[in-house]
C-alpha cells in the first residue's frame, strides 16, 4: 500500500545542534503510529517537520523531504499555509484560544474560508460530536472555552482540528497533562478517529502506545532505532536498545 | 490562497518599515543637528565654542559663544543631583527588592511610578514657590533660585529611573547565592551588604547612569529653578544655567539662519553626544552582568 | 557593634530611604492640592482667561492639551504597535533587528529639549507645517513611542506561544495569527503602556516650546495647523514670565492641580486596567 506520509532523509539542527539524523518513516492511510522513545531524543521534532512548523523558529534548519499523497511538501513552490490545513496538529498542553468554545472551532474554519456562515453551527456541532464533547457543552457555546475542564479543553483542541476535515492529524503527547479519566477518554476518541484519519502520536507511555498504536517507531539520539508494527515491536524487538528501553531499563 | 499569502507579505513589510522607522528617527536627529550645529563653525571655532567662558550671542560688539560655563552648570546640577538620588535610590531598590514584603512592595510600586509621571513643569514650579523660598531661609540667601535647588528637583526625577532599575538588578541576584550566605549563618543585613548588593553591582550603575542621563537632558525644572545666570557657577549657591535651558530660552527669540541659531544645534549635539555616551555605556555595563547572571 | 544591631539600624536605614522617597511625592500632591484647589471651580475649567491672564480661567489651556495629546496617540499608537509586532511576532535575532532595538533604547534616552529642535528643523520649517498641533502632536509623538513600543512588545509577549501555535496549525498565515489570536489578548496591555505614554505625552512642555504652543490665544484652535495653549506651558508662562508673578500665583497653583489631577487619573485608569487584566490572566 502507498504510505499516506513519507519522510526521506529528514535532517534537523538547531543552530549547531544536530537533532534529527536522516530519518525514513512511513506512515500508512487510516492508522496510528506512535513515537516513542526517551526525552530529548526527538520524536516531537520529529512530528513538528511534518506540518512545517518549524518554519517558525528561524534557528530551527530542515534538509530533506516529506511527501503527502507523494507531493513533497518541502518544495519550494508548495503553499506553506495549505499543508497546515491538510496536516492537523493537537499540543501537548491544551491550548484553547481565550474565545467561547463557538469560535474556538469556527477559527479555522473561518480562515480558510471552509464554510459558509450559515453552515458554520453544522460543522461546529458536527465535531464536537466527533470529539465527544457535544453532550457536555452543547448548551455553553457561548462561553469561554477557558472555563473547560483540561480534559475539555483537550477534547475541543481535537475537534478544532478535525472541524476543517484534515487527512493527517499530528497529536505531540495529547494527553501528558491530562488525569487517568480524560487520558481514556481521548484514547478512545483517538481510535474512534482513525477510521477517518491518518494519525501521528508522540508519546513518553509505552502502555499508551501499545494499547492505541498500529504502528510504532521507537527514537534515540536523533535516530530512528526501529519502526514496525505495534505487537511485534513490543513481543520481539530487533533493537538492543528498543528491548532496553521497553522493558523499562532506561528512559 | 493566493492573496492570503500576499497579504501576509505586505503586512510583514508594513511592520517592518514601521520598525525601521527607529533607526531612522536617532540617525535623522543625530543628522539635524549636526548638519545645523556645524554652520556655525564658520565663524566661530569649535576650540572657543568649548572652552570659552563666557556666553553673550547677542552682544552689540562681538559676539561671544563659549559654551564652557553652561558644560559646567550641567555637570554641578547633575553632579548634586546624583549625590542625593544614588544613596537614596538604591536604599529605595534594596528595602522594594529584599526587605519590604510583597504586599507592600505592590503598593510602593505604583507609588513611585506616579512620581515618574508628575510633568517636569510641576516640578520646576514647586522649585520657584517652595524649594527656593526654604533655600533662601535655611541658608540666608536672598535668592533660592540656585544650582542646589535645581540639583534637588533634578534627584527627585532622577529618583523612579534608578529605583526602578536597580530593583530589577537587586531581584535577578540568583538565591543560590544568598542561601549559601544564610547558610554560612549570615543575617539579613550582611547577606544584603556583602553578597546581594556586590552581585548586582553593574546593575546599579547601569540604574545610576541612566538615572544620570535623565539628569543631564531635563529641561524644564532646570530652567525654572535655577536662576537663569549665565556666568561661570562658583558653587551650589549660584544661579546657574544649564545647555538644556540655553537651548529653551534662546531657540524661541532667535532669527531663523544666523549664527546665534546655529550654535543653539550645536548645543544640542554636544548635549546629544553626552546622552548618548551616558546610555550606551549603561547600556553596555547591564549587557555586561546579564552574561554574568547565565 | 553585634551584627544584631547593625542588622538594626541598616535596615530602618533603608526605610528612611523609602519614606523619604515617598515622602517626596507627598510633598509635591499635598502642596498643590492644598494651594491649588481653592482657585478650582467651574469657570476655572470652562472660561477663557481674562485681563492679561489675572483673572478668569485655563479653559483653552485645557482644550490645546487635548489636541495636540490626541495628535499625538493618531500618530504614536498605530506606529508604535506596528513597530511591536515586528519586534515581537517577525523580527529574527540578526544585525537589523538588534540595531532596531539598540535604536529604540537610545532614542528613549535622547533630551526631550532635542526632540524639540528636532521637530522645529524637520516638522516646522522642513516640512512647512509650520508652529501648529500637527508640528508638536508629531514631535511630542515621536517622544512617546520608545514607550509605547517598550510596553506593547511587553504586552505581546504574555501571550503563550501556544496560542500561536495553535492559530498555526489550524492553516492561519503569520498576521491572521497575529491579528486574530494575538492582539485580542495583548489589548489590555497594550491600552496600559499607551495611556501612561499619552499621559507622559501631555505633561511635556520642552518639545512644544517652538513648535506650537501658544502664549495666549483668544480661540480654540480650529484645525490641526493652527497654534495652541497647553496645559504645561501655561504653568510655565504664570509661574515664570508673566508681569504679575505673585498676584498670579494662585492661578498658577489651580493650572498645577488640574495638570497633575489629569497625569494622576490617566495613571489610576492605566493601573485599574492593568490589574484587571491581571487577575483575568490568573483566572485560568
Amino acid at each position: 500500500m502507498k504510505p499516506k506520509l513519507e519522510t526521506r532523509d529528514i535532517n534537523l539542527s538547531f543552530g549547531s545542534k544536530h537533532v534529527l539524523k536522516d530519518i525514513n518513516i512511513q506512515i500508512p492511510e487510516k492508522r496510528i503510529v506512535a513515537l516513542i522513545g526517551p526525552s530529548g531524543c526527538g520524536k516531537s521534532t520529529l512530528l513538528r517537520c511534518m506540518n512545517r512548523m518549524h518554519d517558525l523558529n528561524p534557528d530551527a534548519h530542515v534538509k530533506g523531504d516529506i511527501f503527502l499523497d507523494g507531493e513533497n511538501i518541502y518544495s519550494s513552490d508548495y503553499d506553506v499555509v495549505g499543508v497546515r490545513r491538510k496536516i492537523g496538529m493537537v499540543f501537548q498542553r491544551p491550548n484553547p484560544f481565550p474565545k467561547s468554545i463557538f469560535n474556538n472551532i469556527a477559527y479555522g474554519l473561518r480562515i480558510n474560508k471552509l464554510a459558509e456562515k450559515k453552515e458554520i453551527p453544522n460543522v461546529v456541532e458536527e465535531s464536537l460530536k466527533g470529539s465527544y464533547l457535544w453532550d457536555e457543552v452543547k448548551d455553553s457555546l457561548d462561553s469561554s472555552a477557558l472555563s473547560l475542564s483540561g480534559g475539555q479543553q483537550q477534547r475541543l483542541c481535537i475537534a478544532r482540528a478535525i472541524a476543517i476535515r484534515p487527512e493527517v492529524i499530528l497529536m505531540d503527547e495529547p494527553t501528558s497533562a491530562l488525569d487517568p479519566i480524560s487520558t481514556g477518554k481521548v484514547e478512545e476518541l483517538m481510535v474512534e478517529l482513525k477510521k477517518e484519519f491518518t494519525i501521528v502520536i508522540v508519546t513518553h507511555s509505552m502502555q499508551q502506545a501499545r494499547r492505541i498504536s498500529d504502528h510504532v517507531g521507537f527514537m534515540y539520539l536523533g535516530d530512528l532505532a526501529e519502526y514496525g508494527p505495534t505487537e511485534r515491536v513490543f513481543t520481539n524487538p530487533q533493537n538492543e536498545l528498543t528491548e532496553k528501553y521497553i522493558s523499562g531499563s532506561f528512559g | 490562497m493566493k492573496s492570503r499569502l500576499f497579504f501576509d507579505k505586505i503586512y510583514k513589510r508594513i511592520f517592518f518599515g514601521a520598525a525601521f522607522l527607529s533607526v531612522f528617527t536617532l540617525l535623522g536627529i543625530f543628522g539635524m543637528l549636526l548638519i545645523n550645529g556645524l554652520n556655525m563653525f564658520s565663524e566661530v571655532s569649535v576650540g572657543e565654542f568649548l572652552l570659552g567662558r563666557v556666553w553673550n550671542p547677542a552682544a552689540y560688539g562681538e559676539a561671544k559663544y563659549g559654551i564652557l560655563a553652561m558644560m559646567a552648570s550641567t555637570g554641578l546640577v547633575t553632579i548634586g543631583a546624583m549625590a542625593i538620588a544614588i544613596p537614596l535610590g538604591i536604599g529605595t531598590a534594596a528595602y522594594l527588592s529584599e526587605i519590604s514584603s510583597p504586599r507592600l512592595a505592590a503598593i510602593l510600586k505604583p507609588i513611585i511610578e506616579i512620581l515618574a509621571a508628575i510633568p517636569s513643569v510641576a516640578i520646576g514650579f514647586l522649585g520657584i514657590v517652595l524649594v527656593g523660598p526654604f533655600l533662601a531661609n535655611v541658608f540666608g540667601l536672598n535668592n533660592g533660585l540656585n544650582a542646589l535647588n535645581g540639583a534637588l528637583l533634578l534627584a527627585v526625577m532622577a529618583l523612579p529611573t534608578i529605583i526602578t532599575v536597580a530593583e530589577d538588578a537587586i531581584r535577578a541576584v540568583p538565591k543560590a547565592y544568598k542561601e549559601g550566605s544564610y547558610a554560612l549563618g549570615a543575617n539579613k543585613w550582611t547577606t544584603l551588604i556583602q553578597v546581594t548588593l556586590p552581585s548586582s553591582y553593574s546593575g546599579i550603575i547601569a540604574a545610576v547612569m541612566l538615572g544620570m542621563g535623565r539628569a543631564i537632558g531635563e529641561t524644564m525644572t532646570v530652567l525654572m529653578a535655577t536662576g537663569n545666570a549665565t556666568s561661570m557657577p562658583e558653587g551650589y549657591f549660584s544661579s546657574i544655567r544649564t545647555m538644556t535651558a540655553t537651548i529653551a530660552i534662546e531657540l524661541g527669540e532667535v532669527p531663523f539662519g544666523t549664527t546665534h541659531y546655529y550654535s543653539l544645534f550645536a548645543i544640542g549635539t554636544v548635549l546629544f553626544l553626552i546622552t548618548l555616551a551616558v546610555n550606551l555605556l549603561a547600556e553596555r555595563i547591564a549587557a555586561s552582568y546579564r552574561k554574568m547572571g547565565q | 557593634m553585634n551584627t544584631k544591631t547593625s542588622q538594626f539600624i541598616g535596615i530602618n536605614l533603608l526605610l528612611l530611604c523609602s519614606i523619604l522617597v515617598i515622602s517626596f511625592l507627598g510633598i509635591i500632591l499635598w502642596d498643590i492640592l492644598i494651594k491649588g484647589s481653592p482657585a478650582l471651580s467651574t469657570e476655572f475649567i470652562s472660561e477663557y482667561p481674562q485681563n492679561g491672564m489675572t483673572e478668569g480661567g485655563i479653559f483653552p489651556a485645557i482644550m490645546g492639551t487635548v489636541w495636540v495629546t490626541l495628535v499625538t496617540a493618531l500618530f504614536a499608537i498605530p506606529l508604535g504597535i506596528a513597530c511591536a509586532i515586528y519586534l515581537s511576532e517577525y523580527a529574527e535575532d540578526n544585525w537589523v533587528s538588534r540595531s532596531i532595538r539598540a535604536s529604540i533604547r537610545n532614542l528613549a534616552g535622547v533630551p526631550s529639549i532635542i526632540y524639540g529642535l528636532f521637530g522645529v528643523a524637520i516638522f516646522v520649517q522642513g516640512m512647512g507645517m509650520g508652529t501648529s498641533i500637527l508640528a508638536s502632536g508629531f514631535t511630542l509623538g515621536l517622544l512617546t513611542l520608545p514607550y509605547i513600543i517598550t510596553t506593547t512588545e511587553e504586552a505581546l509577549k504574555t501571550v503563550p506561544q501556544s496560542h500561536r501555535e495553535g492559530a498555526f496549525a489550524l492553516g492561519a498565515t503569520h498576521w491572521e495569527t497575529v491579528r486574530s489570536v494575538v492582539l485580542p489578548s495583548a489589548i489590555p496591555g497594550m491600552m496600559t503602556g499607551a495611556i501612561l505614554g499619552l499621559s507622559r505625552a501631555a505633561g511635556e512642555t520642552a518639545p512644544i516650546l517652538f513648535t506650537g504652543v501658544a502664549f495666549y490665544l483668544r480661540y480654540l484652535p480650529a484645525g490641526v495647523f493652527d497654534e495652541f495653549m497647553a496645559l504645561p506651558y501655561h504653568l510655565y508662562i504664570l509661574s515664570t514670565q508673566h508681569h504679575a508673578i505673585e498676584q498670579v500665583r494662585p492661578l498658577a497653583y489651580g493650572t498645577a492641580l488640574v495638570l497633575i489631577g489629569l497625569v494622576c487619573i490617566l495613571n489610576i485608569v492605566a493601573f485599574v486596567i492593568r490589574h484587571r487584566y491581571r487577575s483575568l490572566l490568573k483566572g485560568h
